[in-house]
Order: C-alpha cells, then sequence, then structure tokens
C-alpha cells in the first residue's frame, strides 16, 4: 500500500470517529439508544467475526454468549458491584462457557458445529427463563443500574453512548492487535487448511478452542453492555433469533473482513429503523434487502467493494505494464 | 398406563409430522446443500395460502388443492430458481443466512397481509375419540399419524422402487456420474424442490388443526424437524423418518414425566449428544472428509 492511500485510510477513520462522536450530540433519546445497541452488537458480530470470519467455525451460539454476559453483569450491578468488576465476570464467565462448550463441540466441524451450538442457544434459553431464583425467569431482571465511569454518571443516554462508543473501540484496538498476531495468523491458518496448520506444527484443537471462547468472551462483553442499555433484561431477547441476527450480521457486513460487523450490525440495527416509515412492511423490505445483497455479493457488502479494488488494482497493474511494454519497444 | 399410551399415540403423530418436514430437510440437503432455516415458515404458510382460498369463498378441498399447488410454486419452483440457483455456487453458509431472511420476509408477511392472530383451521380427520380396549384415543392423533405415514412410506416407495427414484438418488449422490448416465439431474433436483413443498404443504394441513394457524408457529416446528433430520441422520430419508418419530415422542414423554418447564431441552440433549458419538445421525452413513 503506497503511503498516501495510508495516510487516506487513516484520515477516513478519524473522520468516522469524529462523526460518530459529534453527530449524535443532538439526538434524542431514542437515536441514541439505537445507536449505543449498534455499538453493542458490532462487539458481539466482532467475536463471532473471529470465531467465523478469521477461525472459520460455524457458530450460532453467539446470542447465547450475549445472555451469559448480561445476566452476569445485571445480577452483580443490581447486588451493588461497580459496572466494570461486573464486565470483568460477563468476560470471564462467558470465556469459560465457550471455553466448556467448545472442548466437546469441536470435535465435530462445519455444519455440525453449527448444529450443536444451535441446541446450545435454546438450552442457554431454557435456563434463562426457567432458573428463576437467578435469572428472574420470565419476569427477568429490572433496575439495571448505570455505571459510574471515573466520577462521571453515566445515566443519561449521550454519556452512556460514549461509554458504549469507547468500549468498541477497545474492543476494536484489541482485535486490530489480535488478528495480526502469530495467533491470528494461526486463526487464519486454521480457517485456509485446517491440515496443512496442523501439519506446519498448529496446534489445531488448542487454537480453535481459543478462536471459540475468545469470541464467546467478545460476545460476553457485548451482553454485559446490553444490562446498563435496556435497564431491564428477560430471556426473550436472547433466544436463538439473536444469534442468527448476529450470524447475518457478520456475513451480511463481510465475514473475515476486519470492519465487516461494523457495517452488518449497521445493516441489521439501524436500516429496520430507517424502513420504519413504511410501517409493517419495515422488517419484509429488511429481509428482502438481506436476500437481494447476498445474492448480488455473497460475501457481503465489503466483498462488492474487496472485488471492486482488486480489479482496479488488476487494471491499473495491466496499464502499467502497458506503458511500460511500449516504451521499452519505442527504446529498442 | 392410558396416560402413557395417549403420550404415545400423541407423540407418534406429532412425530410422524415432524418426520415429514424433516425428510423435506433432507432432501434438499442431499441434492441441493441447502440447509434451509426457513423449513419451518414453509410449513406454516401453506395453511394461510389454504385459509386465503377459504376466505375467498372456495369450499375445503378445493383450498386444499389450490393450497398445495400454491405452495409447489411459491416454495418450490420459486425457492429453487429465486433464491437457491443464484446462490448455490458460493457455498453453503451465504445461502443458510438467504433462508433465515426469507424466514423473517415470509412472518412478516404473513402477519401484515393476514392476521398477527391465531387462526383456527379445519381438520381433515374426524377429531373425536374412539375407544380402543377399554381407552380412549384421540381419532385425530391416529388419522394425523396413519396420514403422515401414508405420505412418507409412498415416498420410500418413489425413492427405492422406481426409475425416477433411482434418478433423483442418483443425481443426490453423485451428480456428475449421473449426468454422465444420462439421468437429467437438473429437473431431478427440480423435483425434490416440489417434493419439499408438497411435505411442507401436507404437513401444513396436518398440524395446523392441532396448533391453529399463526404466523409465528413455523419458529418451534423449524426446530423440532431440524432436530429429528440430524439425530435420524442428515443425509438419509430413513434416518429423518426415525428421528422425527423419535423426537416427537420424546417431546411429548419428556413434558409428561421430566418437567414442563425443560420439556424442550430433552430433544435437544439427544442432538447433542448423538452428534458428539455418532455424528453421521443414528441411520445415517458418514460422509467422507475432503482435504
Amino acid at each position: 500500500m503506497s503511503a498516501n492511500a495510508r495516510y487516506l485510510r487513516l484520515a477516513t477513520g478519524l473522520v468516522a470517529i469524529a462523526a460518530l462522536m459529534v453527530i449524535p450530540m443532538n439526538f434524542n433519546r431514542y437515536g441514541l439508544f439505537i445507536l449505543s445497541q449498534w455499538a453493542v452488537m458490532t462487539i458481539a458480530a466482532m467475536g463471532l467475526n473471529l470465531t467465523l470470519g478469521y477461525a472459520g467455525q460455524v457458530s450460532l451460539a453467539q446470542g447465547a454468549f450475549v445472555g451469559v454476559g448480561a445476566y452476569a453483569s445485571a445480577i452483580l450491578t443490581t447486588h451493588g458491584w461497580p459496572l466494570p468488576a461486573a464486565l470483568g465476570v460477563s468476560i470471564l464467565a462467558s470465556f469459560i462457557v465457550g471455553w466448556l462448550l467448545g472442548y466437546p463441540a469441536l470435535r465435530v466441524q462445519h455444519h455440525y458445529l453449527a448444529f450443536v451450538t444451535l441446541a446450545f442457544s435454546t438450552l442457554a434459553f431454557l435456563v434463562f427463563r426457567n432458573e428463576s431464583w437467578l435469572t428472574g425467569g420470565i419476569y427477568g431482571i429490572s433496575n439495571i443500574p448505570r455505571p459510574h465511569i471515573f466520577g462521571f454518571a453515566t445515566n443519561k443516554p449521550l454519556p452512556f453512548y460514549y461509554l458504549c462508543l469507547g468500549s468498541l473501540g477497545l474492543v476494536s484496538l484489541a482485535v486490530w492487535w489480535l488478528i495480526r498476531s502469530p495467533w491470528g495468523r494461526a486463526f487464519m491458518a486454521l480457517r485456509e487448511n485446517p491440515l496443512r496448520a496442523q501439519s506446519l506444527g498448529v496446534d489445531t484443537r488448542r487454537y480453535t478452542l481459543m478462536a471459540f471462547a475468545i469470541g464467546s468472551a467478545l460476545g460476553g462483553v457485548a451482553g454485559g453492555l446490553y444490562a446498563p442499555l435496556t435497564q431491564y433484561i428477560d430471556p426473550v431477547p436472547f433466544n436463538l433469533s439473536l444469534s442468527l441476527d448476529l450470524l447475518m450480521m457478520v456475513i451480511v457486513g463481510g465475514s473475515g473482513f476486519f470492519f465487516g460487523p461494523f457495517l452488518g450490525a449497521m445493516i441489521a440495527v439501524l436500516l429496520p429503523e430507517w424502513l420504519r416509515f413504511t410501517q409493517g412492511y419495515y422488517l419484509m423490505l429488511y429481509a428482502i434487502a438481506v436476500i437481494l445483497l447476498l445474492i448480488w455479493s455473497p460475501t457481503g457488502i465489503l466483498g462488492i467493494l474487496d472485488r471492486f479494488l482488486a480489479n482496479r488494482r488488476t487494471r491499473v497493474a495491466s496499464a502499467l505494464r502497458a506503458v511500460t511494454k511500449s516504451r521499452l519497444e519505442t527504446v529498442q | 398406563m392410558s396416560n402413557l399410551l395417549d403420550l404415545l399415540v400423541a407423540g407418534l403423530a406429532t412425530g410422524a409430522i415432524y418426520a415429514l418436514v424433516a425428510v423435506g430437510f433432507t432432501l434438499l440437503w442431499q441434492t441441493s446443500q441447502t440447509i434451509n432455516f426457513a423449513q419451518g415458515e414453509f410449513v406454516m404458510l401453506p395453511a394461510f395460502l389454504m385459509l386465503a382460498t377459504m376466505h375467498a369463498g372456495a369450499p375445503f378441498w378445493l383450498a386444499i388443492i389450490i393450497g398445495i399447488l400454491l405452495s409447489m410454486i411459491l416454495l418450490g419452483l420459486g425457492f429453487k430458481m429465486l433464491l437457491v440457483d443464484p446462490m448455490l455456487r458460493h457455498g453453503v453458509l451465504p445461502l443458510a443466512i438467504a433462508t433465515m431472511a426469507l424466514a423473517i420476509g415470509i412472518k412478516e408477511a404473513v402477519k401484515q397481509f393476514f392476521s398477527a392472530e391465531a387462526s383456527p383451521f379445519p381438520s381433515i380427520v374426524p377429531t373425536n375419540e374412539i375407544s380402543v380396549f377399554g381407552h380412549d384415543i384421540s381419532l385425530q392423533s391416529l388419522g394425523v399419524f396413519v396420514v403422515a405415514i401414508l405420505a412418507v412410506v409412498g415416498l420410500t416407495a418413489l425413492l427405492n422402487r422406481t426409475s425416477l427414484g433411482h434418478q433423483m438418488q442418483a443425481a443426490a449422490q453423485n451428480p456428475t456420474v449421473a449426468r454422465i448416465i444420462g439421468v437429467p439431474v437438473e429437473r431431478m433436483i427440480l423435483l425434490t424442490f416440489l417434493i419439499n413443498a408438497v411435505l411442507v404443504a401436507l404437513a401444513s394441513l396436518l398440524i395446523t388443526p392441532i396448533y391453529l394457524a399463526k404466523f409465528s408457529s413455523g419458529e418451534v416446528l423449524g426446530q423440532a424437524a431440524f432436530i429429528a433430520a440430524i439425530v435420524g441422520g442428515f443425509n438419509q430419508v430413513r434416518g429423518a423418518i426415525a428421528g422425527g418419530l423419535l423426537i416427537g415422542v420424546l417431546d411429548n414423554l419428556s413434558a409428561a414425566y421430566v418437567s414442563t418447564q425443560y420439556r424442550a431441552a430433552v430433544p435437544l440433549i439427544v442432538l447433542i449428544v448423538v452428534i458428539l458419538f455418532r455424528p453421521q445421525g443414528l441411520m445415517g452413513r458418514s460422509e467422507e472428509r475432503t482435504v
């Protein structure tokens, strides 16, 4: 990549961050809620992108991990714990559950793994609903407090949005670092060719398990923020359809692309809101839009961009070649 | 004892319906690697098509025929041409995601254009009870079981006894060789989609009188059929039948003897155990690992 392109990218990133900070300042309560939800769902989708996009494991349980995180955070903060500590427990809990699920589940691969995680997802929902001594059952947990971060109260929508955005920023940096570390390369090796990775000395089983558990832990982060965002949780939002939605976000955005989850979550959270003017038709139109997009580009939105850039690069390269060739011919 | 008998009969009846749906599911997987997450919605929709036809003034028998034909056009032909064909070459996952979106679309369309409320649906089998050896047995359960099993047996006979069935199996197992020996593979694949459409329409006709017609009723049913297909063996028609009956009976028995709260958990645990210890399913053959 040339230096210019790098600066251009950096500038685009900075403008996007500034826009995300400045534009919502005069949004109403609901707008801020939706944007916060986008940030939270992006975190969960990034976790799934790590598992699916980078390590190639199809998981239908990400919604359940968001649930584990949300319940851990809700139960602890209503008992007076500060949010950062509760968030730590959320992460740890979903990491451990992910590890325990992954340990037997990763014996099987591909669509079988999808089925096991699907079953787990529904089992987790049943536990959330039935163990009312812990989770409040169908009545859920209400009055979940919003935290004070460094002395700032985040009761109002705007400060809490910044908390979500800040967390998204931190998680993004961590994931960015992770996929560039030797671990991230090992994850990608698993996706591209597990047998070859194994023969090169990558402990496939351990790395798949790690990818799965880290992805789950990010689901836990999202859940830990979701609880104080809505301030009330019950089992319904964490049923199978959340897992399916998250999977849709990753694929629609572009699985295996770093910015895929950002766009995918935008489509899944914001597009239905933008389509609300069509009243009862909005989810129908959303479904049609997703199908059309996938027919047009099965690699998601970033897949389109990727193909476009690759095409342009080939065209530039062949143009250069043609110029050089004609120049060489005139010299001769 | 009579309680157990009732539960068994009811379980076999729902199980036979699950089997119908699961068979369709495995057929689509075998011939065109389609994991249809909208299969439950495919069962929900034909009931509404029939109801709509009846609202337009048609008698029940005509509504059934029109409903089945419409479902063959929409859920068979339309599904294949508009969704599966353009996406198939891109792999299993994007197609599976697209069927999830399709499930949302069908649900919302029914809610918007028909009703968000549950509607009653007439039964094609008598709903009274008969006395067998002093026990009252629901004739509806019995009727549903008989109709569903007849359909499944008919389909199995078609697949195993006729030249057409052999061609379909060949197209599913090895399309390249099937094409070489002159099997019209494309037509066979289309045929499996049409068969799936008829199966879901039949399932819809049988199950809707029991659970009412509601836009959201596909979710539970789709998942049950999905589990049945995997438990029985994802790549075998007879596996799907066994899986369907097993899940139906387990579901009913666990509601009575385990706990009503965790009734849905029992089939899921069976699913997990089966996948971990016998991933090809109870009756399936194992798929070769491709390097």
